[in-house]
């Protein structure tokens, strides 16, 4: 009998690392399965914290459905029935394709051994021992393997640049795990569930290449990720994967890591590599490609967590048994972040080729609270909003770039009526912003004015002119940037303005949120029939702006209102509504 | 503000810059190790690492300036990481920084009176789905309200006294 407990940060969060140790300490002594061991997350965020007991998986465990568990074992009675996962639930996670994911949530992300099982280090074995570096191209090349971290670009191209790249012996292997987009996760339960298939993914990269040291560069506000690579290395080192002549042949290879510090712009390639070599990281003009003069200006190969993640297998399986899966032009899998206001928020992996609306609808089971879905957005901060509309539009690369948004690194930010676009491209500004380097003025001053419309426009303040402004702004920053920041930066504005325009020109010509968002373009009122004097909302007011007498209806003062909203949650009778 | 680097800290730093030969492309493991030790980067530090490393201190300062980690100020004994990121955004997050920003009477990035708090806002720190969500030390806290969040403080406040 084996009793795990899923371990991501999501689900420490979430409270789960109480639960490990009460059960822990409960069945300490308990032979048929002892103490309970750790996984990594299996994606179901929004049923954590979730125990799994051989088959069986158990939800929203807390500290007393752990003691539940503990008597369903000791064979008690028990009550454990009630945290069971619904039948539902399970079909959901059956029903996704899982390749990069395959160990998540599944083995123990801190023993080598369990990997070891699952096929671990075969597909790097193979390679090292049957196969030379041109078959292990053509393998990837054969799988359709395109990179996971964005631009999609073929993963055998850049390994096979890397390997042509002459005059130098001296050559490296990059993971990049720097996982910038604000509101994704991927690598991050990737690298904290199944690290060694990152590492045995840039095994076999290295091995392609001909590179001997390996670096991955982690995003600094992934404190668990780094603490389970460490362990991972250290033991794939002891194991002999990692080291001098790797399966007794005469390669050699190590791998160590490197913590960001937090910059968003280091997840691009020659950023990343400026900060790497201890300087600010700041995007150099492209070429050189890093296959030619990258780290230290050798020949560099970056790659993505979850592109190395999808190695192995292709190796093992066959670049054909990738190929299989997805569409003409996008194959096999991707793994997404569900979030925002979808009811079953977590990471899902399913092929390319799906809609938009089988992710929305069908895994992510659709809007929380039922309300109507709006829009997702896609690729971050660099990506587009898709609208409801659109929800048919499949996920491949192609047809998700004719959108006007990306396919990105997998974040789906869900929404729903109570989002308001040209709030959430004022959003993506800010960010852009604060994370651009400076090094060109289009990037720097450009966007800066892009926000500053867009913040007058969210006040209230909004021009006739102002969208032909936010368009010929827009282009001109993508026509003036150096690095795909820069470039990519105006693509929230320019696809709210293609999808949205309607609530533009609310906001600039009508002063009105439809979203109900922008608090500086709405006001409160109370409904007389509904009120009932209760003199709550009075009370709290910080800016006294309620007044009435008791059991009277009250009235707010729009001079005095502040619009801070707190009177509509306070309120129990929904008397109190913005227009 | 000066700071009070006591002689521990500052011999831990120098072995650990003695150890192996630090070179520029050390720079950024460097000053993430002394912010380890003094939680944040006094000037004397700075200076400290440019003597012993010949790194020149307008390279260190750029460095210390472009990377969000690192600070120039002193943060209290609780350092609030804030998230901002896109489903945190879409959650809410703005209202939990007003609570915070009320509750704690002080603005992002500036250490309280009672040196108990400093909060930052950052992009995701990867819990989206417990959306709004704040780190308190290595402690996160998910789907936030602006009643939660003050509760949260408090009791952070007392642990920290008590
Ligand atoms: C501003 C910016 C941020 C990026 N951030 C990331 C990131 O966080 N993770 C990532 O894998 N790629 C990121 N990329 C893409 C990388 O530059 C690069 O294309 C990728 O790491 C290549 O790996 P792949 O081919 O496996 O996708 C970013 C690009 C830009 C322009
Ligand atoms: S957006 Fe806040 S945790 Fe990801």
């Amino acid at each position: 009998m084996r009793v795990t407990v899923g371990l991501g940060s999501c689900g420490i969060a979430a409270g789960a690392d109480k639960v490990f140790n009460l059960l822990n300490k409960e069945l300490e002594d308990f032979t048929p399965c002892g103490a309970s061991a750790v996984t990594g997350c299996i994606g179901m965020c929004y049923l954590e914290p979730i125990v799994n007991i051989d088959d069986d998986v158990y939800v929203k465990v807390d500290e007393e459905g752990a003691y539940e568990l503990v008597k369903l074992l000791k064979g008690q009675k028990n009550n454990a029935l009630s945290y069971k996962a619904s039948a539902q639930d399970i079909e959901l996670l059956a029903s996704q394709t899982r390749i990069a994911l395959k160990n998540c949530g599944v083995i123990n992300p801190e023993s080598i051994d369990e990997y070891v099982l699952k096929d671990g280090y075969k597909a790097a074995e193979k390679c090292l021992k049957n196969m030379n570096f041109e078959q292990v191209i053509e393998e990837i090349k054969t799988s359709g393997l395109a990179g996971r971290g964005g631009a999609g670009f073929p993963t055998w191209f850049k390994w096979n640049a890397a390997r042509n790249s002459v005059g130098s012996e001296e050559k490296y292997i990059i993971c990049n795990a720097d996982e910038g987009d604000p509101g994704a996760f991927m690598d991050r339960a990737i690298l904290e569930g199944d690290p060694h298939a990152v590492l045995e993914g840039m095994l076999i990269a290295a091995f392609a290449i001909g590179a001997n040291e390996g670096i991955i560069y982690v995003r600094a506000e992934y404190p668990l990720a780094i603490i389970r690579l460490e362990k991972a290395i250290s033991q794939a080192r002891q194991k002999g994967f990692l080291g001098k002549n790797i399966f007794g042949s005469d390669f050699n290879f190590d791998i160590r890591i490197k913590a960001g510090a937090g910059a968003f712009v280091c997840g691009e390639e020659t950023a990343l590599i400026a900060s790497l070599e201890g300087g600010r990281g700041m995007p150099r003009l492209k070429p050189p490609f890093p296959a030619q003069k990258g780290f230290k200006g050798k020949p560099t190969n970056i790659n993505n967590v979850e592109t190395f993640a999808n190695v192995p297998w292709i190796i093992r399986n066959g670049g054909e048994a990738f190929a299989a899966i997805g569409t003409e032009n996008s194959k096999g899998t991707k793994v997404f972040a569900l979030t925002g206001k979808i009811a079953k928020g977590g990471l899902v992996e399913v092929p390319m080729g799906w809609t938009i609306k089988d992710v929305v609808f069908g895994v992510g089971g659709g809007i929380q609270n039922n309300k109507s879905f709006k829009a997702v957005q896609m690729g971050g901060p660099s990506g587009g909003c898709i609208p409801a509309v659109l929800e048919n539009v499949t996920i491949d690369y192609k047809s998700l770039a004719e959108t006007g948004a990306i396919m990105g690194s997998g974040g789906m930010v869900v929404m729903d009526d109570t989002t308001c676009m040209v709030d959430m491209a004022r959003f993506f500004l800010d960010f852009t912003c604060k994370e651009s380097c400076g090094k060109c003025t289009h990037c720097r001053v450009g966007n800066r004015r892009l926000l500053e419309i867009l913040e007058r426009i969210c006040g209230g303040g909004g021009k006739d002119n102002d969208i032909e402004l936010l368009e010929e702004l827009s282009e001109e920053i993508k026509a003036g940037s150096l690095c795909a920041l820069g470039q990519t930066a105006p693509n929230p504005v320019l696809t709210t303005l293609k999808y949205f325009k309607n609530e533009y020109e609310d906001h600039i010509l009508n002063k009105k949120c439809t979203a109900h968002s922008c608090k500086p373009l709405l006001t409160y009122r109370i409904i007389p029939e509904k009120c009932t004097g209760c003199t709550l909302c009075a009370r709290k007011c910080p800016a006294n702006a309620i007044t009435g007498t008791v059991k009277t209806p009250h009235v707010i003062d729009s001079e005095k209102c502040v619009k801070c909203g707190d009177c509509v949650k306070l309120c129990k009778f929904d008397a109190i509504v913005t227009t | 503000m000066s700071c009070n680097c006591k002689n521990e800290p500052r011999q831990e730093l120098e072995n650990y810059l003695e150890n192996g030969n630090k070179t520029e492309s050390d720079l950024i493991p460097i000053l993430q190790k002394a912010q380890e030790i003094y939680g944040w980067l006094p000037p004397e530090v700075l200076s400290l690492i440019s003597e012993k490393t010949g790194i020149k201190p307008a390279k260190i300062m750029g460095v210390v300036t472009f990377y969000a980690q690192f600070r120039t100020k002193p943060v209290g004994k609780n350092l609030i990481l804030l998230c901002q990121g896109t489903a945190c955004h879409v959650n809410g997050s703005a209202d939990i920084e007003s609570a915070v920003k009320g509750e704690l009477n002080t603005e992002e990035g500036e250490m309280t009176e009672d040196g108990l708090f400093t909060y930052n806002n950052v992009a995701c720190l990867g819990c989206c789905s417990l959306s709004p969500v704040m780190m308190i030390g290595d402690k996160t806290y998910g789907k936030l309200t602006k009643e939660s969040t003050v509760r949260v403080l408090n009791e952070v406040a007392k642990g920290v006294k008590a």
